[in-house]
């Protein structure tokens, strides 16, 4: 049988120095292109750690998952539909407030979820102090300190995932609590998405979506409808070709 | 209602803090504005113009984001004086 | 029968509707952002008050009424400035070496007894044609780019988009367009790509069809070589350097200024609309790392110049010194291309080769400056340049004057995009039409302009 590679999706805001971390993982590991059918650069790249293989998807930097973009679109489908192994979501420590935004909302698609507070040194350089432990404890998921552009933290960042990826990290996300009115409506939904979509996809998140109006995600339910109906069909992702 | 009293964010000068109250947009432009941190009770500084006279930076949740002119100009809220 | 089963995903987004309202996003998001806020209060404390805010502080300088623009215009001056003083030096250590190495091939050719064709084909065609474009191109493009790199990585084009964002909204362009245009220094065929940014494909459009008229990495040499050879030749020294500087960012800001009206006129013609909505994010300045910036800077123009130097300009050397050497009757038809050329182009203050030379230079901009010299010089080949005082000799001996260079010099900044942007350009729209136009509107564009010097000169009596 076939080593097992893992799959790693690295999402982030923009100038959070995302595809830093992702050359410094990869090296010259790596190759771009376009995901297919649209004009939205694909990077994947791979890396070995401990004799084992990864591969690792570069999303579009976004400042959210709402699918306001292709570029949202393309992230969040691969986050849902592709299901990574782990998904990093690289933030900047020095504006942790704004970058929050998209972490949360990756903590409502998936448990497998571990945070890189990036640019640590700059936060020293300005005098801002983050409690990590704290911050690990609200969030519910692993943060890991890091300088990708000193290499600094990676090798604990590596260790995190090893360990994320064997199953010897138990995560509890966040779960943002919103207005009543929205609450109640979650609760009104929930059952038949559940019965709809089935457990393989988080559910809380799809009736959000479905009470934004998100038609995009509408459309990927309809042309893909197998991938929620059939329970663990795997879902080769719009970039099935690279894999 | 008391939207009448509402100021525009683009009538802010630099320097002053602004607590927005609603988004009269619609469409895309209105999501990625929340995106970025301009939300219905999120307090932001204007910080200055472009050389030009527009666009304008604003801070917002730490961060530096400019909008032109169209876009805050639908953005409605308070003036809470200055820094 | 999908149709008489009831589609369970129908039902669901029927039900999900029934309870939507129209600002679900903004409650949805609101309650996020209070989170994050919440979250940040409790773990983050900011212990030096007067580091909170030092990027604004450096944005009121660098995005000032008054020092904005200077200062942008003085960053490019610079940038230039050190490019060509540091450029030199290299450049013709480079241009020895190789003319010393050529000494021992052509020895080696001789040994093997070669016939002289398979000499001028490899040696006198290919062989230096590709040094030539390596020992110009090189070293200014080694020291332009990390420069350039290490202003990106502080963060600076941002404020550069910033500053200038309402002359593009005025001409009905994308602010992000300025964005792509700095990309275009480096090679408009990668900038054509990085115009996705631009979501509006009306303004993108603008953005591929103006973004040739950003000099690129095979232009600037053109550039920087014909202006320090005609246009400072009055001056010595440092000042030389600052007068050739001069010229060069008066041609970039010129490029500057056709890309403000191609696209206003643009904008109210063909590519009828109004600019739309866009937010623009000026992230905090960070100190780059300078080494490792200009390490891999370095790295990857060198092999990019060295990958262009032997997929482009090899074959084109090969093909020039073909050309060149053909005879029909007592012609050769290089030189008879040129003739027929040379009417139309005089028109242009220009002559038969240089107008034949951006021709043959369709497939790269780089070889257009070595095509000429090999058309110049009756030998058919490209020759071996020991100084940039030989070089100049050679362009007076074929009549040229401070005008020709400067029409040289607008028609490399305005003419067509090269074989690869194009490629690029129809990859990006699907669309033939298109495609053309990015060839023909900067084309009539650099023609208009050529003859419109040519004969304001000749008018006016300047020369």
């Amino acid at each position: 049988m076939n080593k097992r590679e893992y799959t790693i999706a690295l999402a982030g805001n923009p100038n959070t120095g995302k595809s830093t971390l992702f050359n410094v993982l990869t090296g010259l590991r790596q190759h771009t292109g376009n995901w297919p059918g649209k004009t939205v650069i694909h990077a994947e790249g791979f890396f070995t750690y401990k004799n084992e293989e990864y591969r690792i998807i570069d999303l579009p930097g976004t400042y959210s998952l709402y699918s306001n973009s292709a570029d949202e679109e393309v992230a969040r489908d691969f986050i849902i539909f592709s299901k990574p192994d782990v998904t990093l979501v690289v933030l900047d420590a020095t504006a942790l407030e704004r970058n929050l935004n998209l972490a949360l909302q990756v903590l409502e698609m998936t448990d497998r979820v571990i945070i890189c507070l990036n640019l640590m040194d700059e936060a020293k350089k300005k005098g801002i102090v983050i409690d990590i432990a704290n911050l690990s404890k609200k969030l519910g998921v692993p943060v890991v300190p890091l300088a990708a552009r000193n290499k600094e933290g990676i090798e604990e960042l590596l260790e995190t995932v090893a360990r994320m990826v064997h199953g010897e990290i138990n995560t509890t996300p966040l779960v943002v609590a919103y207005s009543r009115a929205i609450e109640e409506k979650i609760a009104k939904l929930l059952p038949l998405v559940k019965e709809v979509v089935g457990e393989e996809y988080p559910a809380r998140w799809v009736a959000l979506r479905l009470l934004d109006g998100d038609t995009s995600l509408l459309h990927a339910l309809q042309h893909h409808p197998h991938h929620f109906l059939k329970e663990g069909a795997t879902y080769a992702c719009h970039c099935a070709k690279s894999v | 209602m008391t939207e009448a009293k509402l100021a525009r964010l683009s009538d802010a000068n630099p320097g002053e803090r602004f607590r927005i109250t609603t988004l009269k947009i619609e469409g895309t432009m209105k999501r990625r504005l929340l995106d970025l941190g301009f939300v219905p009770g999120s307090e932001i500084t204007v910080l200055q113009k472009s050389p030009l006279g527009d666009p304008t930076a604003y801070r917002v949740s730490h961060t530096t984001i400019a909008l032109r002119k169209e876009e805050s100009d639908h953005i409605y809220g308070e003036r809470i004086g200055n820094e | 029968m999908r149709a008489t089963v009831p589609n369970p995903f129908d039902e669901l987004m029927e039900h999900a509707k029934r309870l939507t309202d129209g600002d679900t996003r903004e409650q949805i998001v609101a309650s996020i952002f209070q989170t994050s806020r919440q979250i940040c209060q409790e773990t983050v404390t900011y212990t030096k008050q007067e580091k909170r805010y030092e990027t604004e502080k450096l944005d009121r300088i660098f995005t000032s009424k008054i020092w904005g623009f200077p200062i942008m215009l003085a960053m490019l001056a610079v940038v230039i400035y050190i490019t060509i003083a540091g450029a030199n030096v290299p450049s013709s250590l480079l241009a020895e070496f190789f003319g010393w190495l050529e000494g021992y091939i052509t020895l080696l050719f001789q040994q093997l007894h070669a016939p002289s064709w398979l000499h001028g084909i490899l040696v006198l065609g290919l062989y230096r044609g590709t040094t030539w474009v390596v020992s110009v191109m090189l070293p200014p493009m080694a020291i332009f780019f990390p420069i350039f790199a290490l202003l990106e990585n502080y963060g600076y084009l941002p404020r550069v988009a910033f500053n200038m964002d309402r002359l593009f909204k005025k001409s009905g362009a994308h602010g992000k367009q300025s964005l792509t245009m700095a990309m275009g220094f480096g090679c408009n065929a990668a900038a054509i790509m990085s115009t996705r940014i631009i979501e509006s494909p009306r303004e993108r459009m603008l953005a591929i069809l103006t973004n040739n008229f950003v000099p690129c990495n095979g232009r600037w040499p053109t550039l920087i070589l014909l202006a320090s050879l005609f246009m400072a030749a009055g001056y010595t020294g440092g000042w030389k350097t600052f007068a050739t500087a001069s010229v060069v960012v008066a041609m970039v800001v010129f490029g500057i200024i056709v890309t403000l009206t191609v696209s206003w006129i643009l904008s109210k013609t063909a590519l009828r609309g109004v600019p739309t909505h866009y937010t623009l994010e000026l992230p905090p300045y960070r100190r780059p790392k300078i080494w490792d910036t200009i390490v891999r800077s370095t790295l990857d123009k060198s092999v990019y110049v060295l990958k262009r130097a032997v997929t482009v300009a090899a074959p084109a050397g090969v093909l020039t010194w073909v050309l060149a050497n053909i005879h029909v009757g007592d012609t050769t038809v290089l030189a008879y291309s040129a003739q027929l050329l040379d009417p139309f182009a005089r028109q242009l203050g220009l002559d038969g080769y240089i107008l034949l030379a951006f021709i043959l230079g369709l497939p790269a901009n780089e070889i257009v400056v070595p095509i000429l010299l090999m058309g110049y010089l009756s030998t058919g080949a490209l020759i071996e340049v020991d100084g940039l005082h030989s070089l100049k000799q050679i362009f007076l001996d074929h009549g040229w004057t401070w005008l020709t260079a400067l029409n040289m010099m607008l028609f490399s900044l305005l003419h067509y995009p090269c074989g690869t942007t194009l490629v690029n350009i129809y990859k990006e729209t699907k669309s033939k039409k298109w495609t053309f136009l990015s060839f023909a509107i900067p084309t009539a564009i650099a023609i208009v302009v050529t003859f419109t010097t040519a004969h304001l000169v000749q008018w006016f009596g300047l020369l």
